[in-house]
């Protein structure tokens, strides 16, 4: 399952997607949960009883706030969360 | 057996009892909404809201608590409800309910009071891909409804006022607050009011689709939530969406409530 979470608003589309297929069997330890900074991702048994990974819900609404620090603008090359997922579950729609 | 499937909404509490009937020689069984039962609890209170529809369910189908074998509950108050044996999101619970309604559905577009969501399903009703706005109330029926009072009109003499118009006003605030202003500007211009009906009604059905755009378009588009009950919304989703057909189930507003019954069911075998 490929789950968006995040929003769209005035000023852009923000969605953090989590591919869970890839995200079951972690490949990477669970280095999401230490890589980002605001602490955003969380392990859950999600309603197919998989343990995936997914992003806060106080975190869904301001994720382009909370995120800004990691983009380019903040001296990142490449987002500590894309990064450290090295199945490649996690992306950003911007 | 019954089971009892709650979809706790940000404005209505929904209560399905579904019963299980097998059928001789089939080897699968078959399931039938015993009764559906809608409470628009008149306070903030949602323990007590989801008990007091629970139990007027329970008595208008004559049927006692210890008949139902499992309670399950789902929408954006799922954990107030105390008395559910199990919460599964409204994603999962869409998607079930959408594919018993519809076998042949495979996206399936949630537009509630609060929010709406897109979710693309495999034939099992699992859902597969998801997308919803979980900060804006522009993509949902609440802005409908403030716009309809901007208009002075019912929901339903708004949602019928837009299927007269065939003109498309652009609508570029993304806020329902701003929205709201620009729907005054409108009044003052003179703009007949079916004409706002409808330039209100696309901007919710484009912001809908921009969400169902993201899990993709496959197959056929099913619509659940009580935004169904709006003529207008539909005619409108179905131009955005590009689609010759949006399926609408009789009671769209009870399809989660009745997935996640569904679910509640398949979990006892």
């Amino acid at each position: 399952m490929i789950a968006n979470y995040g929003y769209k608003d005035g000023s852009g589309e923000y969605y953090i997607s989590i591919d869970t297929d890839k995200c079951i069997d972690c490949a990477a330890d669970r280095a999401c949960l230490t890589a980002c900074p605001k602490h955003m991702f969380e392990i859950i048994t999600d309603d197919y009883d998989d343990e995936v990974a997914w992003v806060k819900k106080e975190c869904t609404r301001a994720l382009a706030y909370d995120c800004a620090g990691c983009k380019p603008a903040g001296g990142y090359t490449s987002l500590p969360c894309t990064t450290a997922c090295t199945p490649g579950a996690i992306k950003h729609s911007w | 057996m019954i089971t009892a499937g709650i979809d706790m909404g940000s404005r209505s509490v929904k209560v399905v009892l579904l019963e299980e009937i097998k059928v001789e020689g089939a080897k699968e069984p078959s399931f039938a909404v015993k009764k559906a039962h809608l409470m628009m609890p008149g306070d903030l209170d949602a323990d007590q809201a989801a008990e007091a529809a629970f139990s007027a369910a329970l008595a208008e189908a004559g049927v006692s608590r210890d008949q139902v074998k499992s309670i399950f509950a789902t929408g954006a108050g799922r954990g107030q409800v105390g008395f559910a044996n199990e919460g599964v999101t409204e994603m999962t619970a869409g998607a079930r309910g959408a594919v018993f309604m519809y076998p042949q559905a495979r996206t399936v577009v949630d537009v509630g009071a609060e929010e709406g969501r897109g979710i693309k399903t495999d034939p099992d009703g699992k859902a597969i891909d998801f997308a919803g706005n979980e900060k804006c109330a522009a993509g949902a029926g609440s802005f409908a409804e403030a716009m309809s009072r901007a208009l002075q009109l019912s929901l339903k003499e708004f949602g019928e006022a837009s299927l007269r118009s065939d003109k498309s006003i652009p609508m570029n605030a993304q806020c329902t607050v701003f929205a709201e202003s620009e729907v005054v500007s409108l009044i003052h211009s003179s703009t007949p009011k079916e004409d706002i009906a409808k330039a209100v009604l696309d901007a919710v059905a484009s912001r809908v689709c921009a969400m169902v755009r993201r899990v993709g378009i496959e197959g056929n588009v099913v619509l659940i939530g009580g935004m169904g009950h709006n003529p207008g919304f539909v005619q409108s989703l179905k131009s955005a969406m590009d689609v010759d057909q949006v399926l609408l189930p009789e009671m769209p507003e009870f399809v989660s409530a009745i997935g996640c019954a569904l679910i509640a069911a398949e979990r006892q075998h």
